[in-house]
């Protein structure tokens, strides 16, 4: 097997009390969308951040592209592009002043600048507003712009922090295109997120990362398969009969979860006879992700 | 898809090189001057945008003073020292016109950037490190202060004060003070909670440091222990080897001048390089 794209061993980070990263270990194999999924606070945005050196772990060994972090941060920056979970774009520049500003950045060469601005802005689908300052945007075409200043210098690997949140479902749809094109051209894509239809679409393999550390991972569909079964039975009904429910779910063990007006109970393929009435549906990976990292909110 | 042609024609990426040897035959050095000029390209585009207020500014801003000073000081006072009053007030105003073109933005863009509009993080995810960041902003805003500390004498000319070949030094004077101040700025920044701390830096730091610096009287003039602030203060410094220089008076004394300001860019550099990059890298 080729060497991993990024590969964090033992990996802790600590700011003040909380511990936002405890012990994490993670392969990212090349060629793959990776997905990272957690609820907030489960430490994914502090991965990302890790990954570019500009937090620094406490504790554990961190490689990127072959490249030892944090002191070859910087060669393996070059290969690779970010896109932020927050738009830190320059407000008063235009979308083609950014583009360049980034070209330089990540070293095109200067004959190679204007092509790159321009496949950028075909990318973000802005030629038509090449001219316009960030200010003027609209929020979708802000998080297209950032994209395409990722890409800007044909990244090997490309790290997406919650590529689509606060996203109309145009413009997420969109967005996934996009990913599913970068990585069908073989670059790596690892991708943070907590929205789970994002990363059964678009991964092919998610790690499930809780309390600092990655508590499950493989295919969506194995984690599914592992931790919730094939089928799930909801059962829908006033209170009263979901609390039964609920209580027969209970003294059978069946492992169960409240899925807004019903109960949904996991592995209803097995249920036999005892199985009460109710829809059967396939499981899906909110129900593993419910599973894994439980119900409650922090 | 454009991504279509990705691999054969990228850029930077090239075959994975994961081994220790060839990555360390891709080392890449410290303060790369690509990463600098990246840096600085960002800066000259926003100055594109507002180079016609800026140099508004610096040509009012001296004018307010000569007008002030000259005429209605100069009318009372025909000398300071045994210096025509326009000419020391031409010369002097040049400190300050450096002194607000460098710790101003030193302060202000660093902590918008960052804080606000956190353009400094996206850079950081590019192959730019801490170091050649702050020394690109320092660099930028230095430059344009050396330029624009020209706009006091360009004024005075206009006063009647005579051309002088030494003046050709005052962009390089106003361009390494102006690089201590720029760096002093961003190392303000690093450290202020709040944007309304820099009040506290521009009303006791700033102003005193302006008025004790030889600028609009002699230094000589004031009780000894302020006489012995002024000797530690930059701007005094510089206000000497601009006039010096300006007025075809340089001597050994100059040396030292340019020496105190010299070591005053290079220890706020490094200062604001470690308080910045504590708080950009966490």
């Amino acid at each position: 097997m080729a060497a991993a794209a990024i590969s964090l061993q033992g990996v802790s980070k600590r700011f003040g009390e909380i511990k936002a990263v405890n012990g994490l270990d993670l392969e990212v194999p090349p060629g793959v969308c990776f997905g990272l999924l957690g609820p907030n606070g489960a430490g994914k945005s502090t991965t990302m951040r890790m990954l570019t050196a500009q937090t620094l772990a406490d504790e554990g060994a961190i490689s990127v592209l072959g490249f030892e972090l944090p002191g070859e941060s910087k060669q393996s920056r070059l290969e690779m592009g970010v896109v932020p979970q927050l738009d830190n774009l320059d407000q008063e520049l235009t979308c083609r002043q950014i583009l360049t500003v980034f070209a330089r950045l990540y070293r095109v060469p200067r004959g190679e600048r204007t092509e790159a601005v321009t496949r950028a802005l075909e990318i973000a689908n802005l030629q038509p507003r090449a001219d316009t300052i960030v200010k003027e945007l609209s929020g979708g075409m802000r998080r297209r712009l950032l994209v395409a200043r990722g890409l800007i210098h044909r990244p090997r690997l490309v790290l997406l922090d919650e590529p689509t949140v606060g996203l109309d479902p145009q413009v997420r749809q969109e967005l996934w295109t996009l990913i599913d094109g970068l990585r069908a051209s073989g670059v790596t894509v690892l991708m943070s997120t907590h929205y789970i239809e994002e990363a059964e679409r678009l991964a092919d393999t998610v790690a499930v990362m809780s309390g600092g550390r990655i508590i499950a991972q493989g295919t969506p569909a194995e984690l599914v398969r592992a931790h919730v079964g094939e089928e799930v039975l909801e059962v829908y009904g006033p209170p009263e009969r979901l609390a039964e429910v609920d209580a027969l779910a209970s003294s059978n063990g069946w492992s169960r979860r409240r899925s807004g007006p019903a109960v949904a109970i996991m592995r209803a393929e097995s249920l036999d006879g005892l199985a009460p009435e109710g829809v059967r549906r396939p499981a899906n990976l909110e129900d593993a992700f419910v599973a894994l990292t439980g119900e409650e909110i922090e | 898809m454009s991504w279509s042609s990705q691999g054969e024609t990228a850029a930077v990426g090239r075959a994975p090189a994961p081994s220790g040897a060839q990555a360390s035959a891709r080392r890449i050095g410290r303060l790369e001057p690509a990463a600098l000029a990246g840096v600085m390209s960002r800066d000259v585009a926003i100055f594109g945008r507002y180079w016609k207020a800026t140099t508004f500014s610096s040509i009012v801003q001296p004018t307010i003073y000569l007008l002030a000073f000259g005429l209605g000081f100069g009318t009372l006072v025909k000398t300071i020292g045994h210096v025509k009053t326009i000419e020391y007030i031409g010369t002097g105003t040049v400190a300050t016109a450096v002194l607000f073109s460098s710790a101003f933005p030193g302060m202000f863009n660093t902590f918008i950037r960052w804080q606000f509009q956190r353009t400094y993080d996206a850079m950081l995810a590019a192959p730019v490190d801490v170091e050649e960041l702050i020394t690109a902003e320092v660099l930028w805003i230095s430059l344009r202060a050396g330029v624009y500390g020209m706009a006091p004498i360009l004024v005075a000319f206009a006063f009647g004060l005579q051309p002088e070949w030494g003046m050709l030094l005052v962009p390089l004077i106003g361009f390494v003070t102006g690089f201590g101040f720029a760096a002093f700025g961003v190392t303000v920044a690093a450290i202020a909670k709040t944007i309304d701390n820099f009040n506290y830096i521009t009303s006791a730091v700033l102003t005193p440091m302006f008025l004790v610096a030889g600028t609009f009287f002699p230094v000589s003039s004031l009780p000894d222990g302020i006489r012995q602030v002024a000797q530690v203060n930059p701007l005094y410094h510089c206000v000497q080897l601009v006039r010096d220089a300006s007025l075809g008076t340089l001597g050994t004394a100059d040396l030292g001048h340019a020496a105190v300001l010299l070591a005053f860019a290079v220890i706020m550099w490094r200062l604001a390089i470690s308080q910045l990059g504590k708080r950009l890298i966490d």
